[in-house]
């Protein structure tokens, strides 16, 4: 993209292309035997990372809305329906929303080597301020992606973002009806989410073409922010930058792939499996862990105008970087002060992060206002103070020079702190519910868990036992259908078996030719029943508290793992709150009320449920439900039982997830391998 | 981007039948989408509403502005945070009203803020009574 291209292709197909759109010359140009720096370390490769993982996101967006519905009433349905019948559906939407975080963990590294290296100084102002632009198009974007699902969190998420804009004096309210095309977040903004959501991926990518266009009149910068002098301080791009960029995103797939197929619901908010209610807020609402930082801006500030304004001044103020920092040397290897200082900003951000997800109250609002405080400071005070008053160490006198002098050893110790820094930001969310001071449910041995957990099939047919004789009077599970029994990874019947089951079932149906309504028996196709018609009636038939629908509940539950248990639930991949959770609560009856606490009337003590009083009488005793294959039974086995079968309920795709997963990752860890050996030997002259 | 004609007309305004309300209770109806709170206020309730210096609060406004006269039991608020638009719940809080759980703002029993981070009293929506018994919404 730097001028005409002198590129003459052979083939004369091409050739009469080429003069008429010299398209050819133009990705020859840019992609082939564009000029990079021979220093580039794999930070670089983040720009690569960052274009294969926007592409990623509008393929499978693109797919997904194709069984999305848009509607305020359907949408949460549309997406369950997704997960669990369409091919492929759960491997789409995992990499859908997997993928949206780890577009913004490589945009946050991506940023933070800009930052390090002086990536924005001159010439190359107007190149990051393409990225703040494309940046802010992200954060729109994944906003409003969040919102689609029309979970608790999404609804109510919307609702806090979009009543920022109501701090705006005089014009506020307007625009905010404006946004919801209604009196309050409901159908109407969901269509115009959508609508957006799908728009801005494109016009990401417009700024990106801009990003790169820029990038490539300008030059790249490297990591000892020198220009390029002499041929001997650049490769071309084809073949080293492509496959040393190649070897970096088959690595980033790796722990993408480990969320995918492992973490899937490591990263979100278990309110979020629990469907848009309006009437109801969540008790703590938590935007995604890449707002974090910004949200715990907004929160400190006591004034709600401030509060907005300095959330979004604190994305804008990147957008005069280059005026802030007036330090001729660009790279921060060469500023000893000014090394230091982008490491204690990275922590305060990271630290921001972790405020974002805490209840506002006591000590974390004056951290928060602490930390707000220092974070403009490092753009405000510290980068305009250390340009006059730091002195630098020499800078070499070009590339080479500093190739042949060069120390590796920081390159270590950053990736640690970067991995370590990672894990504890991407953890935030797990922290983020609030645990009133309740037990914790004591963890179980689950079949099901680890990477090669299946159900155990006895343990599945046992609990849809206990669910049709005991649950089932007063909970529903209407996204399972009948023809599910018989699938794979399931309970394990027959296709006949599955289909006598349902007959047991009456399924109201109509109108017939007579306009009337009419009971018939249940066909494989039908979804179970619920108890009762609506959610009122359920209301009113459980004084006041209606009992929820048990399809989604093994994830629509969790408990606040907190610090740093979270950190090292990435790595042992523990995902089972939900299930721990709910074989808590089924066991966690007692007829004594410990003292000090009250339990009003019509309610029961559970020691696992939070604030300890549930509305649900004690369902299961001893003996209640016979079994047919010799288990015990008892509490323990029925609670076990029915939050297994509860869990496939939740992901009845589980064992398909884990088992590809295991097969992606020894494609992935091979294809590393090789992509690493080939760069070795692309490379083995330029060092 | 405005709120097309069916929304506009759904959100017309609804009476509201308050005879099966007793003292100290409350009740949530939805109006354009939005949550209404209509209390039956104690005779407690009232009085600490009247005994606030109206000049120390954050938002002045006494109780009398905030209820029709002769009406002074019953109160009618919009049951959205003025900080960030979460529903607050009734009879929480030191302050014998609202308490949002989202960011802890609370609210006394006439629905003005008495702590936290929201900038203004819980919003009364335009009503009227149509007789003692029954009110207006819009």
């Amino acid at each position: 993209m730097s001028g005409p291209s002198d590129y003459q292709p052979s083939n004369p197909a091409l050739q009469w292309i080429e003069r008429r759109l010299p398209i050819i010359g133009l990705v020859h140009s840019s992609f082939v035997v564009y000029p990079t720096p021979r220093n580039l370390n794999y930070w670089w490769t983040f720009g690569a990372i960052l274009s294969f993982m926007l592409g990623m996101q509008i393929l499978t967006g693109v797919v997904l809305a194709m069984h999305y519905t848009p509607h305020a009433d359907l949408a949460f349905k549309s997406v369950e329906l997704i997960v669990r019948d369409v091919n492929f559906g759960w491997l789409l939407r995992n990499m859908h929303a997997c993928g949206a975080s780890m577009f913004f963990f490589a945009v946050y590294v991506h940023m933070l080597r800009g930052l390090y290296y002086g990536s924005y100084k001159e010439p190359r102002e107007v190149l990051w301020i393409l990225g703040v632009i494309i940046y802010l198009l992200m954060m729109a974007t994944g906003f409003m992606g969040y919102v689609l699902p029309w979970g608790q969190m999404s609804f109510w998420g919307a609702t806090v973002i979009t009543n920022l804009f109501s701090a705006i004096p005089y014009v506020g309210e307007s625009i905010v009806t404006l946004l919801w095309g209604g009196y309050s977040v409901g159908n109407p903004t969901l269509n115009r989410f959508f609508s957006l959501h799908y728009l801005l991926p494109f016009l990401i990518a417009g700024v990106v073409v801009l990003h790169v266009w820029a990038l490539h009149v300008a030059g790249q910068n490297n990591p000892d922010g020198v220009e390029p002098k002499t041929e001997k301080d650049t490769v071309p791009f084809t073949p080293h930058a492509t496959i040393k960029d190649g070897f970096g995103v088959a690595c980033f797939l790796l722990l993408y792939a480990w969320f995918i197929f492992y973490m899937p619901n490591y990263l979100g908010d278990a309110d979020n499996y629990i469907p848009a209610n309006p009437g109801v807020t969540p008790p703590h609402i938590v935007p995604e862990w890449y707002y974090l930082p910004f949200y715990a801006i907004l929160r400190s500030i006591p004034n709600k105008l401030a509060g907005v304004i300095g959330m979004f001044s604190a994305i804008i103020i990147l957008c005069f970087l280059p005026w802030l920092d007036a330090a001729k040397t660009r790279s921060s290897k060469y500023r000893p002060l000014a090394k230091q200082f982008f490491w204690i900003f990275v922590a305060v951000c990271i630290l921001l992060g972790y405020l974002g997800a805490q209840p506002p109250e006591g000590i974390y609002v004056i951290a928060g206002r602490v930390l707000t405080f220092c974070y403009f400071a490092y753009f405000l005070i510290v980068l305009p103070l250390l340009s006059r008053i730091e002195t630098p160490r020499p800078v070499p006198n070009s590339i080479s020079e500093a190739i042949l002098a060069k120390s590796s050893k920081a390159v270590a110790s950053v990736a640690v702190a970067l991995v370590a820094a990672g894990a504890l930001f991407l953890g935030n969310m797990q922290d983020a519910r609030a645990s009133e001071g309740n037990d914790k449910p004591p963890g179980n041995k689950w079949s099901f868990a680890g990477p090669f957990g299946k159900y155990d099939r006895g343990a599945l047919q046992r609990g849809l036992k206990v669910y049709k004789e005991v649950c089932s009077s007063c909970h529903g599970l209407s996204f399972i259908a009948f023809r599910n029994l018989a699938e794979a990874g399931g309970p394990g019947y027959s296709v006949a078996q599955a289909a006598a089951f349902a007959s047991d079932y009456k399924i109201k149906d109509g109108p017939n030719d007579a306009g009337d309504m009419f009971e018939r028996p249940g066909r494989p196709a039908d979804y179970f029943p619920s108890p009762f018609p609506n959610e009122q009636a359920a209301r009113a038939a459980n004084g006041g508290a209606a009992p929820p629908d048990l399809s989604l509940i093994t994830k629509a539950r969790s408990y606040g793992r907190g610090f740093p248990w979270f950190i090292f639930d990435f790595f042992t991949q523990y995902q089972e709150q939900g299930p721990d959770y709910v074989a808590a609560v089924l066991q966690g009856f007692e007829e004594k009320v410990p003292e000090g606490v009250t339990i009003p009337e019509g309610s029961y003590y559970n020691k696992y449920f939070p604030g300890h009083a549930i509305k649900m009488p004690k369902p299961l005793s001893d003996g209640q439900v016979t079994y047919d294959d010799g288990s015990p039974t008892t509490v323990a086995q029925y609670s076990k039982d029915v939050t297994t079968f509860l869990m496939w309920a939740a992901e009845p795709h589980m064992e398909a997830r884990k088992r590809l997963g295991f097969q992606v990752f020894v494609f992935l860890i091979i294809f590393a391998f090789l992509m690493y050996f080939t760069k070795k030997k692309v490379w083995a002259d330029s060092h | 981007m405005n709120p097309d004609a069916s929304t506009i007309a759904a959100g017309a305004p609804i009476e509201v039948d308050l005879s099966p309300v007793a003292e100290g209770q409350d009740i949530k109806v939805f109006w354009r989408g939005k949550p209404i709170y209509i209390s039956h206020r104690t005779k407690k309730q009232i009085e600490e509403a009247r005994a606030v210096n109206v000049a120390s609060l954050p938002d002045p406004q006494s109780d009398e502005a905030r209820v029709k006269p002769g009406h002074e039991q019953w109160l009618v608020v919009i049951g959205i945070c003025t900080h960030l638009g979460c529903i607050p719940i009734a009879h929480e809080g030191n302050y014998d009203g609202f308490f949002c759980p989202c960011h802890g703002s609370q609210y006394d029993s006439s629905g003005r803020i008495r702590q936290g981070p929201a900038p203004a009293n819980l919003p009364v929506p335009p009503y009227q009574f149509v007789s003692d018994t029954k009110i207006q919404i819009g």
